[in-house]
């Protein structure tokens, strides 16, 4: 159909299409992050709503701001990462790991977890107190990683406002923590700081799913409702990241409606737990 | 006008009404319905077995990169925002809350109306917020059909009223008038799609 034939609704659509992608090709060639294989529904909300809020005409005009102003990125980049993470979502998750997948990271002397795509580090903090309660923080090396060196360094900060705190204490509960959750951060006006020697052993640093590769060789890889936003074919890839970054009997938690029912890695582990998709990798 | 999506928004007062409207649904009913009912983020998918057991089309919890098929109707997992990709699969995404909701009904609506454009239906129901108003005046842009649960009928009728304030265009129904009014459109869908020789 020729562009004029189309009512001028669709043909709306389909201009911002080209000019979201053309955005997207622009962003990686300029700044080299890439989110070509995102979903698109997600992405364009996204940049849809830039939009609007900028009181911008169209989509061509945010590309030229992006490329021309370096430091707006950062806000286009914010926009685009996933930052919304909270501590133990799903505590049920967090209860199966401690009751099946601790006690076998405890027959090792010393263990890597790499927390994936942590965003702004609530479930870095989450981990990190179920390890100290089953005695492993001492001897565990976490790695917590994302792209985005802004969310990075608020997840190294481990300041978070004080407003989520009773929505947190309940989690920890639902969690099985065994203690008190306050004995794990000093509230200071609107913020809680969670202690010190929680992140004595936690690495924050920069790493790119899409386009980095293996760094360390880990027994615990924890990536939840990142892949979601991925299309199938980088799903296999972060995937296949993951597989050859695990020691063999290493574990793999994803999020509640993530699954490697579709990838072409399947084969290589078995199910610890099919609701919490937590897994396994084959020692064979 | 031929139809090839239902997307549906509801609140409080939610589980009744949309039992209402898809036990109302024909056995021949193909149109695909996408549903986002707010929920607790601790809730189970006792919503769609309840559902499923009640109708003879097929009704899910929406997985992720799920094709959108005939005959089935997907419902929003708690604690995800559920959007269609043009490509007519589904996508959850944990973003942040739109309307103090996750999922929130403006976020499918919104992919709905790029992934569907005219060949869509959206439904308000009952509800005590304002989520749906703003994606179903996008629905309505698109040149989708906007359909409102009669305000006075819902048994919280805040929602449906931010939604008619949005879109005073927009056709007004009780229940029954809907599952009634979506056979017709369903029937007259197929007479186009699959016209008879004879």
């Amino acid at each position: 159909m020729l562009a004029s034939d189309q009512p001028e609704n669709e043909r709306i659509i389909s201009t911002q299409n080209i000019e979201i992608e053309l955005l997207i090709e622009a962003i990686y060639q300029r700044y080299g992050y890439d989110f070509r294989s995102y979903n698109k529904a997600h992405v364009k909300r996204r940049i849809l709503h830039r939009v609007s809020s900028l009181g911008l005409n169209s989509v061509s005009e945010l590309q030229h701001k992006i490329l021309h102003e370096d430091d707006f990125f950062d806000v286009i980049l914010k926009d685009l990462s996933i930052n919304v993470t909270e501590m133990y979502r799903d505590p049920s998750f967090y209860a199966v790991m401690r009751k099946e997948v601790f006690p076998l990271l405890k027959t090792y002397p010393y263990i890597k977890v790499w927390h994936a795509g942590c965003a702004t580090g609530e479930e870095v903090y989450s981990f990190a107190i179920m390890l100290k309660e089953e005695g492993l923080l001492d001897r565990a090396q976490v790695y917590a990683t994302d792209f985005n060196p802004l969310v990075l360094e608020i997840a190294k900060k481990g300041i978070y406002p004080v407003s989520r705190i009773k929505e947190y204490t309940a989690n920890y509960q639902l969690a099985e923590g065994h203690y008190s959750f306050s004995d794990y951060y000093v509230a200071r006006y609107d913020s809680v700081i969670f202690n010190q020697d929680l992140k004595k052993n936690i690495v924050f640093a920069e790493h790119n799913l899409v386009t980095d590769s293996v760094f360390a060789e880990v027994n615990l890889i924890i990536c939840r409702n990142v892949l979601i936003y991925f299309n199938r074919e980088l799903q296999n890839k972060v995937i296949r990241l993951f597989t050859e970054s695990l020691i063999k009997g290493g574990y793999l938690g994803l999020g509640s409606k993530e699954n490697l029912m579709f990838t072409d890695v399947y084969e290589q582990y078995t199910v610890i737990d099919a609701k919490e998709k937590i897994y396994k990798k084959k020692v064979l | 006008m031929s139809y090839h999506a239902i997307v549906i928004g509801s609140s409080a007062g939610g589980l009744h009404a949309l039992k209402t409207i898809i036990t109302g649904l024909d056995a021949s009913f193909n149109i695909p319905v996408m549903i986002v009912q707010h929920m607790s983020p601790q809730s189970d998918n006792f919503m769609s077995r309840y559902l499923n057991q009640l109708s003879h089309l097929q009704i899910k919890e929406a997985d992720e990169k799920e094709p959108i098929r005939q005959k089935h109707v997907y419902i929003a997992p708690p604690n995800f925002h559920l959007l269609i990709e043009e490509d007519k699969t589904l996508s959850l995404t944990v973003d942040e809350k739109v309307n103090y909701a996750r999922p929130s009904i403006d976020v499918l609506f919104e992919s709905a109306a790029y992934a569907y454009g005219k060949n869509l239906i959206g439904i308000v129901l009952t509800g005590a917020n304002s989520d749906g108003s703003a994606g179903l005046k996008k629905i309505q842009e698109a040149g989708g059909l906007a359909i409102i649960q009669q305000p006075q009928t819902a048994e919280v009728s805040i929602m449906p009223q931010s939604a008619f304030d949005a879109c005073p265009q927009a056709i007004v129904l009780s229940l029954e008038e809907i599952a009634s009014f979506l056979n017709r459109l369903n029937n007259d869908t197929q007479s186009v799609a699959q016209p008879t020789s004879t």
